[in-house]
């Protein structure tokens, strides 16, 4: 007994910086495998405060452009108001409608909630962005990011009223995208190393890709709605071990600059996710 | 000035620094990320106890780690230079430099070329554990080995530049 204590006390340094070590790798270890950020609320809460200071001085200085984007978008919109159509029978009339129901009886799927961006990397090679809006706001894991420009990420971590988007610069990040052209869907990830870049897995070697084409949220998502801008071809690069494209994505939106994002929530996004993971049953 | 105050200033300064300064430059090549915070490691006093030493790192880079999202990536590495510091300084210093123990390393109480010594070491410790643990699960060793060098080589220019630009007064032990 006294020899461990001696042994303790003559390398109680060592010991120490053993422990710190191991900590350290079960902290990361547990943040990454589960594809979230380990991050406990307290600490999201006092570097989200810290973040919000910062954002508030910075977005003064891209007003101009935020301004530009919210515009283009605005206009964008209006064109597609539908009091810009006029229906072949004039007899009819064609109206929208934003409640829960409509005189159809079509269910609304997806709910939008506009956020502001206080804090991103891009740096890194797992990026997240924090946002200035929590449960208290509504916000659930999950929920789809987007910017007026194209898509931005997923909800990982929510606070009260701050949470954390996982970046598609994210090593782990994997979204359900489709070519416009031909909806062939393939895999959205990030290769690490250009954050204007995205790679496009899984295009079989079938369809005819040019650079340039459009790319798209695919219809299988079960955050992101379909048809959203992801982005467009950059580089075509054909596998020779195996019959998949590897497609080199610009990305629609600018994450240098991202100042306010949209939370999509799919109201059905539970009930989808949990019939998926199910394993099927045999009859 | 306090040396507790001066040490928990530069624990801000060197936070924000990395985090709002330093991130958010625009990579200027996937080998190339600026990081200077952990000078605030290197510039702990001489004689600071290393259990002291290894919380503090541990602190130190946990805090970075709540700000980028990835608890644990930075914290390592801070601990492993944090450990080995006393070990180098030992080797680098003469007797009774290393027994001014208030006094904090640097070009004027060390000199030039064992400074330079002592931060290349560490940096590339630093920078070798954080890459790694980084890129573990990936795995392309070029990539590795580039990483390493491009990252060191960039803290290094920013750390020599820190060490011009930042007047450290430091005390002259008197002789007893």
């Amino acid at each position: 007994m006294r020899n461990i204590l001696l042994f303790i006390q003559r390398y109680f340094t060592f010991i120490c910086f053993l422990i710190l070590q191991i900590l350290c790798i079960v902290l990361l270890s547990r943040s990454s495998k589960s594809h979230e950020t380990f991050f406990s609320t307290a600490a999201n809460e006092v570097t989200g405060k810290v973040n919000q200071q910062y954002s508030g001085v910075r977005q003064y200085f891209s007003l101009r452009e935020t301004n530009r984007m919210l515009t283009e978008e605005n206009v964008r919109l209006r064109n597609e108001l539908t009091n810009n159509y006029i229906d072949t029978a004039s007899t009819q009339l064609v109206t929208t409608d934003s409640t829960l129901r409509d005189s159809v009886g079509r269910m609304r799927k997806y709910t939008f909630l506009p956020a502001h961006v206080i804090g991103n990397t891009i740096t890194l090679q797992n990026n997240f962005l924090t946002i200035e809006r929590g449960s208290a706001q509504g916000v659930k894991k999950g929920m789809a990011v987007t910017s007026p420009q194209g898509i931005v990420g997923v909800v990982v971590e929510v606070g009260p009223n701050i949470s954390r988007v996982m970046s598609l610069l994210h090593r782990n990040s994997r979204v359900s995208a489709m070519l416009k052209k031909d909806t062939v869907t393939g895999s959205l990830e990030w290769d690490g190393a250009d954050p204007t870049y995205l790679t496009l897995r899984n295009i079989p070697k079938s369809s005819v890709i040019k650079k340039g084409d459009t790319v798209l949220t695919s219809n299988y998502s079960a955050n992101f709605p379909s048809r959203l801008m992801v982005g467009t071809v950059a580089d075509i690069r054909s596998e020779s071990e195996s019959n998949f494209f590897s497609l080199t994505i610009k990305t629609a939106v600018n994450f240098f600059n991202i100042q306010y994002v949209y939370l999509i929530e799919n109201v059905r996004y539970k009930e989808q996710l949990s019939l998926e993971q199910t394993t099927p049953t045999r009859q | 000035m306090n040396p507790i105050i001066k040490h928990s200033i530069r624990f801000v300064f060197f936070i924000l620094l990395q985090v709002f300064v330093l991130n958010t430059i625009s990579p200027l090549h996937q080998f190339i990320v600026p990081y200077i915070y952990f000078l605030y490691i290197l510039w702990l006093p001489i004689g600071i106890p290393r259990i002291w030493l290894l919380l503090l790192a541990f602190i130190f880079g946990l805090t970075l780690d709540y700000f980028t999202g990835t608890p644990g990536l930075h914290a390592a590495p801070c601990v492993a230079i944090a450990f080995l510091r006393p070990f180098l300084l030992k080797l680098l210093l003469a007797q009774e430099t290393a027994e001014a123990g208030y006094m904090e390393p640097g070009h004027k109480s060390m000199g030039w070329a064992p400074y330079i010594t002592y931060a290349v070491v560490l940096i590339l410790l630093h920078h070798s554990y954080l890459v790694l643990i980084e890129w573990l699960q990936f795995g392309n060793f070029l990539y590795f080995m580039g990483k390493v060098a491009g990252t060191s080589a960039v803290s290094l220019l920013l750390i020599l530049i820190a060490e011009l630009l930042i007047p450290r007064r430091e005390k002259q032990r008197a002789v007893k």
